[in-house]
């Protein structure tokens, strides 16, 4: 499983690791939902702590598509919300 | 796996867009690789970007703690004059440069933060590109239709996830740059209107250094004449040779001579 951190590249995962990032998910999403930027911000940084600590980079030259994709650890709520829009943050 | 799920769906249909509008796939992959092109020399043109603004935010650091120093000399000099309302005053806009040096030192610290970023992604970006050539003149070299069709397919949308996540980067750098700019304008507007301006300088024309000017011009006038005088005193010495001053002055060398003597002795 490839996971990538906007801004930082792409992560290797197994796919087992996974579970314990669907809480921190979960949670990110009400965050979202209800606007709290604290909590956002303490979720979005476990969970991105928690890709760092059980992925391993992937091979930098190859040209796979991540099956999962976070947002950078300095997006705000905004961002997010942009990004989630169809025609937001990412340049065509 | 929501939101991960929603924002990677999103990313690979903005590649497939892309790949739809294509009527040769091999021309695709030309074109991708030309943009690939554009995107690496625009994040190149980025870390200059970004490295500049750093820069002139340092150097209007050191600026402001230049002033900041001086500021805090003239107040040292006001309290030795026994002026404590110029000292407070000095004290009080060396504090409110402190504030801005603080303002800025963070500034600077996300700026090498951008840099940093936009450098790996550089990195990223240039290896997969790399990649991309290699794998797009396989491609066309072995064309099939058939099978390249889901090749190109993988090859565009990993090349494509990236081409977003660095494009994304610099768009982010871009504005943080632009938001340093303009406040770095506004502190450089700031140093030139004087608001922010050390008290020492002649042309300065504000209340304390008109006063310190004043008060150290006569602590210096004083300090030269002392000088002066001190000087003249030899020079008289040495002109009247037979004057009485001289065998005045005499026994005090002698006895003066006794003494270090004495001490050397001891």
């Amino acid at each position: 499983m490839i996971v990538r951190i906007l801004g930082e590249g792409q992560y290797d995962l197994d796919d087992h690791a996974l579970d314990a990032l669907n809480g921190l998910d979960t949670q990110i999403e009400q965050a979202i939902d209800s606007g709290d930027e604290a909590m956002f911000r303490t979720a979005l940084h476990g969970l991105l702590s928690a890709v760092r600590a059980s992925g391993s980079h992937h091979q930098i030259d190859s040209l796979d598509e991540s099956d999962l994709i976070l947002p950078p650890p300095d997006a705000t709520i905004d961002e997010v919300r942009e990004l989630l829009g169809d025609d937001g943050l990412i340049p065509g | 796996m929501s939101l991960m799920k929603r924002i990677s769906l999103i990313f690979r249909s903005k590649a497939n867009k892309a790949l739809d509008k294509a009527e040769d796939p091999r021309e695709t992959l030309d074109y991708s690789y030309q943009r690939q092109l554009e995107l690496l020399s625009k994040v190149r043109r980025g870390v200059a970007d970004v490295a500049t603004s750093r820069k002139r935010v340092e150097l209007q650091v050191n600026q402001l703690e230049q002033q900041a120093a001086k500021l805090q000399g003239q107040a040292e000099k006001a309290i030795g004059a026994g002026r404590e309302d110029l000292a407070r005053e000095a004290l009080t806009r060396k504090s409110g440069l402190t504030s801005q040096i603080t303002a800025l030192k963070e500034q600077q610290a996300t700026l090498q933060g951008e840099e940093e970023k936009l450098v790996l992604a550089q990195q990223r970006l240039q290896a997969k590109v790399e990649a991309f050539r290699t794998r797009k003149e396989t491609i066309k070299a072995t064309y099939t239709a058939a099978e390249a069709q889901t090749r190109i397919g993988e090859a565009m949308s990993g090349i494509g996830e990236e081409m977003g996540d660095v494009g994304l980067a610099i768009q982010r750098a871009e504005d943080k740059t632009a938001q340093m700019q303009a406040r770095g304008q506004a502190i450089d507007e700031l140093i030139a209107s004087g608001a922010l301006d050390d008290a020492s300088q002649l042309n300065a024309g504000d209340d304390i250094s008109r006063e310190l000017d004043a008060l150290s011009s006569t602590s210096d006038v004083e300090a030269e004449l002392a000088r002066l005088k001190a000087g003249s005193t030899p020079q008289a010495i040495e002109s009247g040779d037979e004057g009485g001053d001289i065998l005045a002055a005499e026994p005090e060398t002698v006895r003066a001579e006794g003494e270090a003597n004495e001490g050397g002795r001891a």
